[in-house]
């Protein structure tokens, strides 16, 4: 029996060890699994690397497990945003680390590690510092940039309606990472505002097939990011 | 002695003629903050499909304060709306329509423009600087024309438009058309032409705030 749903998200993350890579979705403040996040802050695991768009918001959610001292490298386009205080403190400080890649790049090679291409090349950033020390190679008289696929060992993901097999249905705009990721981990984790039995969703309109999910659980009424930030909340 | 400054075209004023010059049926990209404006004024008639990066195409106009929907926002963060016949996809398909040419045209701003087509639009190079680059690099590499809008000086009054930047660099010979206040100016393989200029500005005052040769339609 395929029954891939968890009570809680405390039970979801309890596997994410030391040391380990967790993608994390989200774009701004859309799409971010706010609730698997805090759980992970509660499980305690350390010394992770997360790849993740951006480096969370005011004291919450990513920005929460990297305040924590949880994270010592971030794999992101874009680490700094209007209601991001943690991440730049820290960097400045020298205390956290920064891989920054271009966002097309960053989405490819996420879809490439879950697509078991180890690399690729692209246009992105050839000629800019973001190309230095990386392989160039023409084509068709061109150059391009190698990168590598990207893979983690857990992802974190907020989707709107999930089955018990893990076929997905995502919300709008925070769709973003949010399926390549699941792709890109080899245990990604679901977070879903509305769990239904297998055979509900429509087969033609599941975005992420469940093969990518591991483990789901039901959060229903997920935190609003923005209002959190807004309340200036903390977590713990 | 003081320095004569001249006042061109208002930010409404570019961002209009921007989108005079974006063709019926265009998929366009438009980048964060000023280059958002061009998407108010396109001209009656015209159907322009606006695409933002982070998975969305047929982006609508802003939402009235309580229609606004945490999950429904652009590529800046903002809360936007989708138009009728509108799609959402995933950032890797996102990218598949930037890096793979399918958007006609993007909008961006710029620190820098060299007189080849170079852009700096992501950093200023500053040590204490936290670097962030999200969409630019393939957006300029990706899409078939960019077009720049800018101020045509900084605001201490330095040129914007160079012989080579000195700021890092988003891409090499990239940019297809600059639309600043003063003038507007087309990056071609012999160089800067500039096609109109804002009224009240003459050739001598807009090569005297440009630090690269400027041609002559």
């Amino acid at each position: 029996m395929i029954n891939k749903v968890v009570k809680t998200p405390l039970e979801a993350v309890a596997g994410i060890f030391d040391g380990a890579t967790v993608m994390i979705s989200g774009f701004g403040e859309a799409g971010s699994p706010i609730e698997l996040i805090h759980a992970l802050i509660d499980q305690g695991a350390k010394n992770l690397t997360v790849i993740s768009n951006n480096t969370g918001n005011g004291h919450i959610g990513l920005a929460a497990l990297i305040e924590n001292r949880q994270v010592s490298k971030m794999i992101c386009s874009f680490p700094r945003t209007q209601h991001s205080v943690v991440f730049p403190e820290l960097y400045r400080k020298g205390e956290i680390e920064l891989e920054l890649v271009p966002q097309g790049t960053l989405a490819e090679r996420i879809r490439a590690g879950g697509a078991g291409i180890p690399a690729f090349f692209t246009p992105t950033s050839v000629n800019t510092p973001l190309a230095e020390g990386k392989e160039v190679r023409m084509f068709d008289g061109k150059p391009f940039v190698m990168e590598y696929g990207l893979k983690a060992d857990f992802a974190l993901v907020k989707c709107k309606t999930a089955d018990t097999y893990g076929n997905l249905l995502f919300n709008k705009t925070a769709r973003n990472f949010g399926p390549i990721m699941c792709m890109g981990a080899r245990h990604a984790i679901v977070q879903a505002s509305q769990v239904v039995e297998a055979g509900l969703i429509d087969p033609e309109i599941v975005v992420t097939p469940g093969i990518f999910v591991k483990k789901i659980v039901e959060v229903s009424n997920p935190v609003s990011e923005n209002q959190l930030i807004l309340e200036e909340r903390r977590y713990p | 002695m003081s320095i004569e400054i001249k006042k061109g075209w208002s930010r409404e004023e570019m961002a209009q003629k921007i989108a005079r010059d974006i063709p019926d049926g265009a998929y366009v990209n438009l980048g964060i903050g000023l280059p958002e404006l061009v998407a108010n004024f396109i001209p009656e008639g015209r159907e322009v499909i606006f695409h933002t990066e982070n998975g969305l195409l047929g982006v609508g106009p802003s939402p009235v304060k309580e229609m606004e929907d945490d999950e429904l926002i652009n590529a800046g963060k903002k809360p936007v709306t989708a138009i009728k016949g509108a799609c959402f996809f995933h950032h890797a398909d996102s990218f598949a329509m930037i890096r793979g040419g399918h958007i006609d045209i993007c909008v961006l701003g710029a620190f820098q423009i060299a007189k080849d087509g170079d852009l700096a639009n992501w950093s200023t190079g500053e040590p204490k600087a936290i670097p962030a680059v999200g969409g630019a690099m393939d957006l300029v590499e990706g899409v078939k024309t960019i077009y720049v809008i800018t101020q045509h000086t900084t605001k201490n009054g330095d040129p914007k438009i160079v012989e080579s930047c000195t700021y890092p660099l988003t891409g090499k010979g990239v940019v297809d058309r600059i639309y600043t206040d003063l003038a507007v100016i087309d990056v071609i393989d012999r160089g800067l032409i500039v096609r109109e200029m804002a009224p009240g500005i003459d050739k001598d005052y807009l090569q005297r705030n440009t630090a690269a040769k400027l041609h002559w339609a």
